[in-house]
């Protein structure tokens, strides 16, 4: 059988279909994670108390923590399923190039995960009390920040795929690539409040996203050959 | 006492007889839903402090008293599945879930809808609407669990224990944020316990009660038949039953 | 009626927003459970009928395999 001449395109899309459909049959991948968002944050205002201007001084780095740590929660399934079998491998020995593919699982892990998280994100600023002039300002640091999310915890996932009990490792590897977005988003959103511009901040959350959306890729294809080995 | 109760355990008399009572409670419930509404929208008198947004409480307080009601009827159902094995019983249970959730979710919405021209916000961590917010965490736990599990017996089981963990836990966590609330004392104290209500107001809140609950009824006879079929799919009576219903589909589309 | 002319109605005293807000997210979240409630019982019943008919075809399919095997020992049919 011969090898049929696929362009990236096609291949990207074959893939991003593959996986929204696999996410579309397993329902509870998309809802289970953004559920955790929402109960996170709801702890906060329990554990600190209700008083609304203490929470929404917090409330920008509240929603921002929660958002990192259930997209933490959500990789796993990035890979997983397909290591367990077997179809990863495949994917990698086909002779399709590895960042296509990988980069076409990351778009649909976004789409599943980051895209509801920055829906549900207002009716959560809501509940925190978050200032009026901060709101723009939250949607586009989760705009720009979520795919940088993904991006960067593929490349975590990929390394950590192969390794029986992976998941608190997969956090102690990704945490500390999270903390540059964390710190300009939170940021962004407080000069915001202020009524201040917030340009500068964004310029560089949206820096982090073109740089790792050209460079994950290659980290991750790396990381996943050293993983399936 | 309860042995007029025991041919209901057979799932067929089950879904014979809620079939029947279904007419008859849409019926009602669209005859008490649409004069209650007409009657809260247009009829019922303008509150005196609070003007024409009082008219959200006709919708709000059913909802939040049925979201409660909801979770202790799961919570039942749980408790006979588990104590009398009762298989039916997990069928309901799992029929009453999504409707609970629903109406935790308008009580919530309809809350903050009505709390924003009252209060001047959308939200505020008062005791009642942090136990109702919490009340909807449980309902989306046990929804998410039950559908976590590909064998419906396993999945009611896991559900019911649950239930009835959160049931246990529901005064614990009432009583908790009402001391959490009350210590901080940020928050104003929020007025939305019964008022002594005058008849005018009495008696459409009545029917929109009624209706609502009769709605209730409806929906969850509507989930429960479905549940049971899905758990009865390889025995006779159902597979006569589909067929029959395959062939009047045959002679609608003939026609 | 309370309201003296239907703009007064939708209007609600100031309050057509909020209440508006309140009764239509309510109605739609409650048209949205029944039909999905009545759709998946329809579905239900579909899911069962296919799974039937699959089933029939099945044994269908042994029984001609049977008969024809008894009726020809030697026969190659595929």
């Amino acid at each position: 059988m011969a090898t049929t001449n696929l362009s990236y395109r096609s291949v990207f899309s074959l893939v991003l279909k593959r996986d929204l459909t696999i996410a579309m049959r397993h329902k509870d991948d998309i809802i289970n994670p953004l559920l955790f968002f929402v109960i996170v944050v709801t702890l906060f205002p329990l554990g600190i108390g209700p008083e609304a201007q203490t929470l929404s001084r917090i409330a920008p780095g509240i929603i921002w923590v929660a958002a990192l740590l259930s997209t933490l929660l959500s990789l796993d399934r990035l890979f997983k399923s397909d290591h367990d079998d077997g179809s990863l491998e495949q994917m990698l020995l086909s002779p399709q190039p590895v960042f296509i593919l990988v980069l076409a699982k990351i778009v649909a892990h976004w789409l599943i995960t980051g895209l509801p998280l920055i829906l549900i994100a207002p009716l959560l600023a809501v509940l925190l009390h978050l200032n009026e002039q901060s709101y723009v300002a939250l949607m586009l640091t989760l705009l720009l920040g979520t795919p940088v999310l993904s991006l960067l915890g593929a490349i975590g996932v990929a390394l950590t795929v192969g390794i029986k009990k992976g998941g608190v490792l997969l956090s102690l590897l990704v945490l500390p690539l999270y903390i540059p977005v964390l710190i300009f988003a939170t940021n962004a959103i407080d000069t915001a409040a202020l009524g201040l511009p917030y340009d500068g901040q964004l310029a560089i959350i949206a820096a982090l996203f073109i740089g790792s959306l050209t460079l994950a890729p290659f980290a991750v294809g790396a990381a996943l050959k050293v993983s399936t080995n | 006492m309860w042995k007029w109760l025991h041919p209901y355990a057979n799932p067929e008399v089950s879904y014979h007889f809620t079939g029947k009572l279904l007419p008859w409670l849409s019926t009602l419930a669209t005859l008490f839903l649409s004069i209650g509404i007409i009657w809260a929208l247009a009829f019922a008198p303008a509150d005196y402090q609070q003007g024409d947004s009082f008219r959200i409480f006709y919708i709000h307080v059913p909802a939040a008293s049925l979201s409660m009601g909801i979770y202790l009827g799961m919570a039942i159902a749980a408790f006979t599945s588990m104590v009398w094995q009762f298989k039916l019983a997990d069928a309901s249970a799992a029929a009453m879930a999504p409707v609970g959730a629903v109406f935790t979710a308008i009580a919530l919405i309809t809350g903050a809808a009505w709390g924003k021209p009252m209060w001047g916000t959308w939200w505020i961590w008062d005791a009642r609407l942090t136990s109702e917010l919490i009340l909807l965490f449980l309902y989306l736990g046990v929804i998410a669990l039950h559908s976590a599990f590909e064998d419906k017996n396993l999945a009611g089981k896991a559900a019911g224990i649950l239930t009835l963990v959160g049931v246990i836990n529901l005064p614990i966590i009432k009583y908790s944020v009402e001391w959490w609330n009350t210590l901080h004392q940020g928050s104003t104290v929020s007025k939305l316990g019964k008022p002594s209500m005058s008849v005018d107001m009495l008696w459409p809140f009545l029917f929109c009660f009624l209706g609502f609950a009769l709605l209730v009824g409806v929906i969850i006879c509507i989930r429960f038949r479905s549940e049971i079929l899905t758990r009865n799919s390889i025995r006779p009576w159902v597979r006569t039953l589909v067929s029959a219903h395959l062939t009047q589909e045959k002679n609608n589309a003939v026609r | 009626m309370q309201f003296d002319s239907f703009s007064a109605f939708l209007n609600m005293g100031g309050y057509g927003f909020y209440v508006w807000l309140s009764f239509g997210v309510s109605t739609a979240l409650l048209a949205g459970l029944i039909f999905s409630s009545i759709t998946n019982h329809t579905k239900v019943i579909k899911d069962i009928a296919t799974r039937q008919q699959r089933e029939d075809k099945l044994r269908q399919v042994r029984k001609d395999r049977k008969n024809s095997k008894n009726n020809e020992p030697k026969e190659e049919n595929q």
